[in-house]
């Protein structure tokens, strides 16, 4: 595989999945402020705990793989919000003050 | 995601056709674009993401959908299978260009030295026949040896590549220019080639060299302003 290709997430989850991984894709679908991704960004995470790509500058992928666990158990897709305004903004927010929005679905 | 729109989307990249995939929000019903059987309004909404490659979420009709813009990726031709050229392809290849190095001299332009990447060891000027540029493709010369330079630049130049850029000092490019302009290139047309390439970072090692150049290649592709360059006559 290429460098360019790792950075194709979709493909590297495709593949993934092809090989009978349980995959989760989050795609950043909107951003305000200073996020550090921009739209279209992506993360795959398989229930055996593989992950690549990224949806933040590594602020909140933590909590976003947490939620794709729970998608591939439920296989029902969630938008997520992440910004300043939350309250635990700390913990699981973004420190450059920006938002996102972003979609966890399953591959089925 | 379906299987069937995953193959079909994999399918749309693998032949560098470029493709929407739309998602409906918050459920997450997919469909890739441009389709006839898609209501007007998300087929066109899906050509701007294209054509601005930004994706983006749009409200239609009261729905919010995720358009995910896949244009296939951005192309870079190096025209000389030089030691620059090594350092250059994997900076290149790692900020998402599909990257082409050209020589004719096949002990440069060997598999073992240019692994992994498209390697063509036609005459430049053909091989730019071959690869008709467009607006989504960077050319950077760098065996400066006029009679391998020279062709691939005037293809360049007749082609809408959206970065030019040729190696040689201000001495070497103002000659090259003065050439170039005898086989009737304007002005307008010469300021396109970015010379000496790259930014002004005083690089002198290879992969130095190849970080100026892929810097300048970026700051081009993203819209950033560039310091003027100095020029002598030749």
């Amino acid at each position: 595989m290429t460098i360019a290709e790792t950075e194709d997430v979709m493909s590297t989850a495709a593949l993934w999945r092809a090989a009978g991984e349980q995959v989760a894709v989050a795609t950043v679908t909107e951003t305000w402020g200073s996020s550090p991704r921009p739209a279209g960004s992506q993360m795959a995470v398989t229930k055996s705990g593989k992950m690549a790509g990224s949806v933040s500058g590594g602020c909140i992928e933590g909590a976003v793989a947490d939620a794709a666990m729970k998608t591939i158990d439920t296989g029902t897709p969630q938008l997520l919000d992440f910004g300043v305004t939350h309250e635990r903004a700390w913990e699981v927010g973004l420190a450059c003050g920006g938002k996102v929005k972003v979609f966890v679905e399953k591959l089925s | 995601m379906t299987p069937e729109v995953l193959a079909a989307l994999e399918a749309a990249k693998r032949d560098k056709r470029p493709i929407v995939l739309a998602t409906r929000l918050p459920d997450g019903e997919q469909r890739l674009l441009p389709d006839p059987a898609a209501p007007a309004a998300l087929n066109s909404a899906a050509e701007q993401v294209l054509a601005s490659d930004q994706s983006g979420t749009v409200k239609i009709e009261g729905t919010d959908w995720f358009l995910h813009a896949h244009n296939p990726p951005l192309r870079l031709v190096v025209v000389g299978a030089v030691h620059i050229a090594q350092a250059l392809v994997p900076f290149a290849t790692q900020c998402g260009f599909a990257v082409t190095v050209v020589d004719p001299r096949r002990s440069f332009a060997s598999d073992e030295r240019f692994p992994n990447v498209t390697v063509s060891t036609a005459w430049p000027d053909e091989a730019m026949d071959e690869l008709k540029p467009d607006s989504r493709t960077a050319i950077v010369t760098l065996t400066h040896d006029p009679k391998l330079d020279d062709p691939a630049l005037d293809r360049a130049l007749k082609s809408s590549a959206f970065y030019i850029g040729s190696l040689g000092s201000r001495r070497t490019h103002a000659a090259r220019l003065k050439r170039l302009r005898e086989l009737g290139h304007s002005e307008t047309a010469l300021a396109r080639i970015q010379g000496p390439v790259g930014l002004n970072i005083e690089a002198v090692t290879a992969p130095e060299i190849a970080l100026s150049i892929i810097a300048e290649l970026v700051a081009v592709r993203r819209g950033a302003s560039l310091p003027q360059k100095q020029s002598i006559a030749a």
